[in-house]
């Protein structure tokens, strides 16, 4: 049992624990719909484009997060303006959008001479360096989006699976989708701390990927992701403890590894484990 | 603009301004549409309330009209066909209509006032099969259930009566037994009927079916058209987009020729003849007019 209680000895790794709970959670939960609407590249959009937010703040001495979270909000309800003012599809926009916004961020941050300290941690996460305040304010900000989240649960299921026929039914689908963008843009803002702009994609990915090779209901999807996000945050944040290694991106490597699993076991499909049998024993046939 | 195939309409449609007296207030709409049920026969040309009423309608995506000046009106209680090649505006008549897209130009009525929403608690939409993600994870309750979402508003979950109301829906297209089926286990009939059911919780006063035939066997077509016209015997006006013209005579009342312009309007036996159906699908597609 000391493996597992030893690293609580630590005052920041009890924080760590904590942040990285619900940012597993929060991810998790809203990674069904990015999965589900095929958004998979805006989560990784969104980070980036919260990066010129993030050096700006840090060049006006301003609140980091506050700076990230007003680019990714904007570049989230630009994303959607764009597209369909120009014909041109969401990928596109999004490629264009959050790859200008990254650039800005960088151009600035080439003007600041000590920024690997400062700024690398926003690039690759450090959840071992959280604070008390930030994890309050993470804490409510989780609260807040999954609140929404549950308010808005059959707007959004109906939205996801059919809009045509939801906005025929009244479902006003166009708000519900900016909605959906901006609690995305706050869940990656939250995330930045774990695991940076460059992984954060996976943690609203990978979990929800894996829960939809597990099941065909759209509650259970969620219940699944949600419990593959958690204990690969907590699982990932004591392999990091023991290996020494980066907390960020074994979290998201151990999240990988349940999906593999996942597809692997999945009942949605032939498993592979059966296919793999069935090949060997027509290989032997066949000798 | 250029009417030169204004010559194929039949008398009634040719000048639909000449009955824009027709339309009535709302309550009175309803009023005389309940009267009129049964009276599916009627003789061609009698006017009676109408649920659907297009002036002039210019419609499109990204400043391209994809519908030119349509105008037509349709009856309550009829069943309507909107034939057409691929692309010639017959999806973008459905969203017209159930408001789903503004129009640049004309004017929409549906039961007598601007698509809003209260003609959407009329209104059963019924999309493209192809428009959704078939491997999505609900079950086919599920997915009927969500008829119920759009009238319950915000903030509410399904009653007990909802979900007997799908229950209900789901034994009506004959589909009760998959009812805890993944819907990506269905068939293309299976699906079609599935996507009905859930237009039907809401019981539409006007059902609006997006290539309900499409892609399913006869057996199955025949079905669904028997179903569409038990919903019809039942009060219904219901609007069927296909570019299938085996099933158009055998079982609409009208037929709405559709290539970007409105090219005739009319009972099967006027408007299914060679120049009507040339003037549609371009002059190589003519077999079809062996049905009429």
């Amino acid at each position: 049992m000391h493996f597992l209680s030893d690293p609580l000895h630590n005052d920041f790794m009890v924080r760590a624990f904590v942040a990285a709970t619900l940012i597993g959670l929060v991810c998790s939960i809203t990674g069904v719909y990015v999965v589900l609407r095929n958004l998979s590249f805006i989560g990784d959009g969104l980070a980036h484009a919260s990066f010129a937010g993030i050096v700006i703040a840090y060049l006006l001495k301003f609140n980091l997060y506050l700076g990230g979270l007003i680019f990714a909000v904007v570049t989230a309800l630009g994303i959607g303006a764009v597209s369909k003012k120009s014909e041109v599809s969401l990928d596109t926009s999004i490629g264009v959008l959050f790859t200008a916004s990254f650039a800005l961020g960088i151009m600035l941050m080439s003007r600041v001479r000590n920024y690997v300290v400062d700024l690398q941690d926003f690039l690759f996460g450090n959840i071992l360096a959280i604070d008390r305040r930030d994890i309050f304010i993470v804490a409510v900000l989780v609260v807040l989006v999954l609140s929404i989240v549950a308010l808005f649960y059959k707007e959004l299921l109906f939205a996801s699976f059919d809009p045509i026929t939801a906005a025929a039914n009244g479902i006003p689908i166009e708000a519900l989708s900016y909605l959906l963008l901006v609690l995305l843009a706050v869940t990656i803002i939250v995330s930045l701390q774990a695991a940076g702009i460059v992984l954060v994609a996976a943690l609203l990915v990978t979990p929800a990927a894996t829960a939809y090779q597990l099941t065909n209901r759209f509650g259970w999807m969620m219940f699944i992701s949600a419990c593959v996000g958690v204990v690969s945050a907590i699982v990932g944040l004591y392999a990091s403890y023991y290996l020494n290694v980066a907390s960020g991106s074994t979290i998201v490597l151990v999240a990988t590894a349940w999906f593999f699993l996942a597809i692997a076991l999945s009942p949605k499909r032939r498993s592979l484990l059966t296919a793999l049998l069935e090949a060997r024993r027509t290989a032997a046939k066949v000798r | 603009m250029d009417h030169d195939h204004t010559h194929v309409l039949p008398a009634d449609v040719a000048n639909p301004r000449e009955h824009s007296h027709t339309i009535a207030p709302a309550g009175r709409h309803l009023h005389a549409h309940a009267g009129h049920r049964k009276e599916i026969d009627r003789p061609v040309g009698e006017r009676m309330s109408e649920a659907v009423a297009l002036q002039g309608v210019c419609a499109g995506y990204f400043g391209r009209d994809v519908l030119d000046e349509i105008s037509f009106e349709v009856a309550a209680g009829d069943f309507i066909g909107v034939i057409g090649p691929n692309g010639s505006g017959k999806s973008t008549l459905l969203k017209v209509i159930a408001g789903l897209l503004p129009v640049q130009c004309g004017s929409v009525r549906v039961f007598g006032r601007a698509p809003d929403s209260a003609t959407r608690r009329m209104l059963g939409y019924v999309p493209q099969i192809e428009s959704v993600n078939w491997s999505f994870p609900v079950t086919v309750f599920d997915a009927v259930l969500m008829g119920t979402y759009g009238r319950l508003g915000f903030f509410r979950r399904p009653s007990a009566a909802d979900r007997e109301a799908a229950h209900q829906a789901l034994a009506d297209v004959g589909m009760s037994e998959h009812a805890d089926s993944q819907i990506a286990q269905l068939s293309g009939g299976q699906q079609q009927r599935v996507f009905i059911a859930r237009s039907l919780v809401q019981h539409p006063k006007l059902l609006l079916l997006d290539e309900p035939i499409a892609g399913v066997d006869a057996t199955t077509q025949h079905a669904i058209f028997t179903l569409l016209e038990k919903l019809q015997k039942a009060g219904a006006t219901i609007i069927v987009t296909t570019h299938d013209l085996s099933c158009v005579a055998e079982w609409f009342d009208r037929v709405l020729c559709l290539n970007h312009r409105l090219i005739a309007f009319g009972p099967p036996s006027e408007v299914l003849n060679a120049q009507t159906l040339s003037a549609t699908f371009g002059s190589h597609v003519l077999f079809g007019t062996a049905a009429s």
